[in-house]
């Protein structure tokens, strides 16, 4: 399968803060019986990231996300190719790399049976800043975080939304100006969500923060990012900003109910007058007849076809126009349903 | 940098092991049941097994054992900090991987150490005499090798990053390696076949270079093999775990 990835590489926000060239990185694996096997989890991919931008990493479980993340965040060796993160190459200086960056992984980062404030201190020092300003960092961000008064609590007497909100804590706790978040709201229930998105967007708002985070769910990139990265089977298949993704998908989805079932095909081919993808019929959940297909422009064309219907005297239950959404991208640019791994 | 990096890792993994204490308090009184229980069988036999005092023979089997077994399941406790990502954390800083490792390992070796002064004091009470400086020269030689088993058993828990495959395997060796150490029972009193097969188990020479030192005998050819072991086992526990820990995969 081949796809044209539009580069959208805007530098007029700034630095480049991440700069990946061909990064791949293949485990060896033992397949069944003796010979080895190579899986390339990430098979080369380019990234550029300007400072101040919020860039998700879009894809399914497996695609490559996180072993991307593992190897930008220098916990991971590359197998080939080349990333600079802040201004240092990740193979040969790591350790300038880890000092700039803050990264927030999806396992957590405490133990369940510290106490909260401890942790982010230990945390804080062992990137060399002394106890008292870890101290002072720390509690600083759990103000911010809306974590007041869990300094003493254990993690594991935590909601899960706190717990994430302190793995962020300990990700910003030496001040780093890009941080990396792995799939932030995996695991919490809608409020908790919404609410991280919030505190997210506030890493640039507030701090200035460059933003990357991977993610399986459409609706966060959406929310969040200025643009988005998409990523299957370990290569990069699309950048760019999310309503331009969205645009890419030909035109809203128009679906039409129609109360009598003789009458579908009429209205199939009133729909296909305005259609600019081929019109599906079919049946409908309560026993109708759904009839649909996608039409760019859909606010201005509607009107003209509920004249049409009604002048043909066709009777609707119901009319609805979608506007694409990621997921409509994704099945586009892979074939597949981004919920079909999800 | 490094030390104080090492301090922090230690500090912390002292305040969790203190915070929930019954590993501690049973690392303690399992050689306390040994003493008590087991202690009083070998006095009558003392003589037999060529000791004037029971427990010159007795209690440097019993430190040697607090070693191997109390460290070889130290990993237990990475594993599951690595299943919080507490290991992954630590890793994105930019502290030294050998920190982290000899932060954990420093705990290990403290609780070790303070278990072997509890079971020598409480043994003078049951009738223990002897050198008071070899004892604690024997104290340093179980630390070391505790030490190189802590660093190993992290190792290994990092590579497995499973409680199913690190059990079967610590136990698979230290069964062996346990009663071909002589630690209850000294190997001479065996069959030909069980000391030629004891020969090749590097610990049966740290247990007897403890008897010698709890006797007195510093200067020994048994003192020094047992010395030479030790340091060796030590240099490759420590070299196993730091390069597990660098590993930047793992």
């Amino acid at each position: 399968m081949s796809v044209a990835v539009p580069s959208v590489t805007d530098t007029s926000k700034g630095d480049q803060v991440i700069t990946a060239r061909g990064l791949a990185r293949t485990f060896e694996g033992r397949g069944r019986g003796k010979q080895k096997e190579e899986v390339r989890a990430v098979a080369g991919v380019d990234i550029d990231v300007a400072e101040g931008e919020i860039v998700g990493f879009l894809g399914p479980n497996g695609a490559g996300k996180t072993t991307t993340l593992r190897m930008l965040t220098t916990l991971l060796k590359p197998t080939a190719g080349s990333a600079t993160v802040a201004g240092y190459d990740v193979a040969t200086q790591s350790q300038q790399v880890r000092r700039s960056i803050g990264y927030v992984s999806q396992s957590g980062s405490t133990s369940p049976e510290a106490r909260a404030g401890e942790e982010i201190m230990d945390h804080g020092m062992l990137y060399g800043i002394s106890q008292k300003q870890a101290e002072s960092r720390g509690r600083e961000l759990f103000e911010q975080l809306d974590l007041d008064g869990l300094w003493e609590r254990q993690p594991r007497a935590m909601s899960g939304g706190q717990r994430r909100r302190l793995d962020i804590a300990m990700g910003l706790v030496h001040d780093p100006t890009l941080v990396f978040l792995d799939e932030p709201t995996t695991g919490l229930d809608p409020q908790a969500r919404a609410n991280l998105w919030t505190h997210i967007a506030d890493l640039r708002t507030k701090r200035g923060a460059t933003i990357f985070l991977t993610t399986h769910y459409l609706d966060e990139a959406d929310a969040l990012c200025d643009r988005i990265l998409v990523i299957d089977h370990g290569s990069i298949v699309a950048s760019d900003t999310p309503d331009a993704l969205k645009k890419q998908v030909a035109g809203d989805l128009v679906s039409l109910v129609v109360a009598d079932p003789a009458r579908a095909v009429e209205a199939a081919e009133l729909l296909g007058r305005i259609a600019d993808t081929e019109v599906e019929v079919g049946p409908s959940h309560d026993g109708f007849t759904g009839v649909s297909t996608r039409v760019r422009g859909a606010g201005h064309e509607v009107a003209g076809l509920i004249r049409g219907l009604d002048a043909a005297g066709i009777a609707l239950e119901s009319i609805e126009v979608r506007r694409p959404t990621l997921d409509d991208v994704f099945l586009d640019l892979t074939g597949r349903s981004l919920r079909e791994d999800a | 940098m490094f030390w104080r990096e090492t301090y922090i890792v230690f500090r912390r993994q002292l305040r969790l092991a203190l915070r929930n204490p019954a590993w501690v308090i049973i690392g303690l009184v399992q050689p306390i049941l040994y003493l008590c229980l087991f202690g009083p069988l070998l006095e009558p036999l003392a003589s037999t097994l060529g000791a004037e005092n029971a427990y010159t023979l007795f209690v440097p089997g019993l430190l040697v054992q607090l070693g191997l077994f109390g460290a070889l399941f130290a990993g237990f406790g990475l594993i599951a900090e690595w299943r919080s990502g507490v290991i992954e954390a630590e890793r994105v800083t930019p502290a030294s991987r050998t920190a982290l490792l000899l932060g954990r390992i420093l705990r290990d070796v403290l609780q070790l150490f303070v278990q072997g002064v509890v079971l020598i004091g409480l043994a003078f009470l049951f009738g223990l005499t002897g050198s008071i400086l070899g004892m604690l020269f024997g104290l340093l030689l179980t630390v070391l090798l505790g030490a190189a088993c802590a660093a190993a058993s992290n190792a290994l828990a990092l590579t497995t990053k499973s409680e199913d495959v690190m059990a079967p395997v610590i136990n698979s060796i230290a069964l062996p390696v346990l009663l071909l150490s002589g630690i209850l029972l000294p190997m001479t009193i065996g069959p030909q076949w069980l000391q030629v097969v004891s020969d090749f188990m590097p610990t049966k020479y740290i247990v007897n270079a403890i008897r010698e030192l709890f006797v007195g005998n510093v200067f020994t050819i048994t003192t020094m093999w047992g010395v030479i072991w030790t340091v060796v086992l030590f240099a490759a526990g420590l070299y196993v775990g730091t390069r597990t820990f660098r590993k930047e995969n793992a």
